[in-house]
């Protein structure tokens, strides 16, 4: 008993004044860096490094927002595309389409092959290694090489001709690594206690993965989905050749279409269409600032998830 | 029993999901090589992979696009030599010498940076970078320099990112066994730590420069495009990357074939990086 009482209150001393005496005053630092020089001229090159990068960030986002911004306007929002007025409408509607489509592709693929790799195969599979080394393979491939495949399958091949389709399997290929690292990280990250008592509870194993699994797994998925998204919004070299370029509200699955970065690099292609690749410039940044955002949230929420277990 | 089939039929439809990636990868190759060897063969290996003229509409066509590989070598050295550096030292910065407060929002700006599509970059490099370029050296602009440049930055995200959880992955036993023997702080963290993370470390430079050398958009849009040599980091220079592009959309018959074999060579550079990539990662672990 009285052993016990020593701990705690040994335990009750405040940790703050404990590192208080590790933290060196400004004074203390330089003396120390008298006696060293190598260790301040280290110092600021770190701290110009990170000066450099995040100057860098922040300029890009505040030139493009700030020369893009005035060159909004409602004309490039209305329904038709023409010579006269490049409206970016059409591309936004057909990049919803494109990222719809490749999800609906890539999703279902990259969970159900994610639940092979962590429910179902057992420790030493030559599958999974596989499965891994080709995954690894993939999210490697440079966009303009998934382009050219997917012109050379889908377009030419199995004569889908230039059309969201062709677009939307390619992008679904070079999505499906991310989709499937991102589930499988979220479903390892499940508690096998969960698992066990499913099990104990007389589930079978799909039960088991779909009921219990799955659902605790799903921000960490969503997180995933969300970067693929931002990826797909952002993919010019992989469609031009696969989805086209035709600035027009697509009408059926098999027609072609531009999303809003293949329309930026028309507009940018000639020169002619300065401003309206700012303003479309301006809509991409808003768009990927959101996602990022939301899949930052997304992945806060599954940290806090994690540490209260 | 309906239990039984229905748990059957959902492992080998999970099966088949898992199948389904090695199956791409085994179609790119086919694809990508069969319509690429052809008419590497045709044109004959050496003359293409080594020939110094690549003026494809002329009578007779010329195919040579080794100033294609050089060009892609030396934005991708640039931007390594520009990035590299930066990047390390930044993720230096975000392991061990920022504070809690500021990490929060910096961490997803590093994100952030990654998430910025390659057009825009290409755009911000087009109407920022070329100019500056263009004033600062009174050249044309486009130039290896400038690409290298907007390849550096555009690294920047990759080699942050792994090297930081490199970094983070050393024991804080190290580091405070160097603060023990009486280094400073920034010794511990240079002499101890960074030596420590070097292969994961490496294999972020490896990724990185799997990034630079398969970037298209961006370093089309600022690197000039001259299909020759170039004599100075001054002068315009193509990549492979910008050659398909650019040709594809009006190539026909040997001249489009010529451009998937481009294609190939490139993917067979990506392949190798790759392989020194999975090296590097299993010789950390």
């Amino acid at each position: 008993m009285e052993k016990k009482n020593t701990i705690e209150s040994s335990e009750l001393v405040d940790i703050n004044s404990i590192q208080a005496i590790n933290r060196r005053s400004v004074r203390q630092r330089l003396r120390e860096y008298k006696k060293s020089p190598l260790s301040l001229v280290l110092f600021l090159f770190v701290i110009l490094a990170a000066v450099v990068t995040f100057a860098v960030l922040l300029f890009l986002i505040g030139y493009i927002l700030v020369k893009g911004i005035p060159n909004l306007s409602l004309d490039l929002f209305s329904w038709n595309y023409s010579t006269e007025n490049q409206s970016m409408m059409p591309a936004l509607i057909s990049t919803i389409f494109m990222t719809l489509l490749s999800l609906i592709i890539a999703v279902p693929l990259g969970i159900g092959a994610a639940i092979y790799l962590v429910e179902y195969a057992r420790r030493g599979n030559k599958i999974v290694g596989a499965v891994r080394m080709a995954a690894e393979t993939l999210s490697g491939v440079p966009s303009i090489v998934y382009g050219l495949f997917g012109m050379l399958f889908f377009v030419t091949t199995l004569h889908w001709g230039y059309s969201l389709l062709a677009g939307a399997f390619t992008l679904a290929i070079m999505i499906l690594p991310l989709v499937m690292r991102t589930t499988e990280e979220a479903l390892l990250a499940v508690p096998d206690m969960l698992r066990e008592g499913s099990f104990g509870l007389g589930a079978g194993k799909l039960r088991t993965v779909f009921k219990i699994v799955l659902p605790s797994a799903v921000p960490g998925i969503l997180a995933g989905v969300i970067l693929a998204i931002g990826r797909i919004v952002g993919e010019t070299a992989a469609l031009i050749y696969t989805s086209g370029t035709v600035a027009a509200v697509p009408k059926t699955p098999m027609s072609s279409a531009r999303t809003l970065a293949v329309h930026m690099y028309a507009l940018t292609d000639n020169g002619l269409y300065m401003e309206q690749a700012y303003a479309t410039a301006v809509v991409l940044l808003i768009v990927v600032l959101v996602i990022n955002f939301l899949s930052a949230v997304l992945a806060k929420r599954v940290a806090a998830k994690s540490i209260e277990r | 029993m309906k239990q039984r089939v229905l748990e059957l039929v959902f492992r080998i439809l999970f099966l088949i999901a898992a199948l389904a990636s090695i199956l791409a990868v085994i179609l790119i190759c086919i694809f990508l090589f069969a319509n690429g060897f052809p008419p590497m063969a045709e044109i004959g290996v050496f003359d293409f992979l080594f020939g110094m003229d690549w003026s494809p509409v002329d009578v007779p066509p010329s195919f040579g696009i080794f100033p294609m590989i050089v060009g892609s070598l030396y934005v991708t050295a640039g931007a390594i030599i520009i990035g590299v550096p930066i990047g390390i030292l930044t993720a230096v910065f975000m392991a061990k010498f920022c504070p809690k407060r500021l990490y929060r929002p910096l961490k997803p700006a590093v994100e952030l940076l990654a998430g910025i599509p390659s057009i825009v970059y290409g755009f911000f490099g087009m109407v920022v970078l070329v100019p500056l370029v263009r004033e600062l050296f009174d050249s044309k602009g486009a130039s290896i320099l400038t690409a290298s440049i907007l390849l550096g930055i555009m690294i920047l995200p990759t080699i942050i990112g792994v090297s930081e959880s490199a970094i983070r992955a050393v024991p804080n036993s190290y580091y405070e066994g160097a603060l023990a023997l009486g280094a400073s702080h920034e010794r511990s963290v240079f002499f101890v730590m960074l030596p420590a993370a070097k292969s994961g470390i490496m294999a972020g430079i490896v990724l990185g420069i799997g990034r630079a050398i398969g970037e298209t958009m961006a370093v089309m849009m600022v690197a000039g495009n001259q299909a020759r040599m170039p004599d100075s980091i001054l002068e315009g220079v193509r990549t492979l990357t910008a050659n398909i592009v650019m040709e594809m959309g009006y190539a026909a018959d040997l001249h489009r074939e010529a451009l998937i074999a481009t294609a190939v060579v490139l993917f067979v550079f990506i392949l190798i990086i790759n392989l020194c990539f999975s090296l590097l990662k299993r010789r950390m672990k």
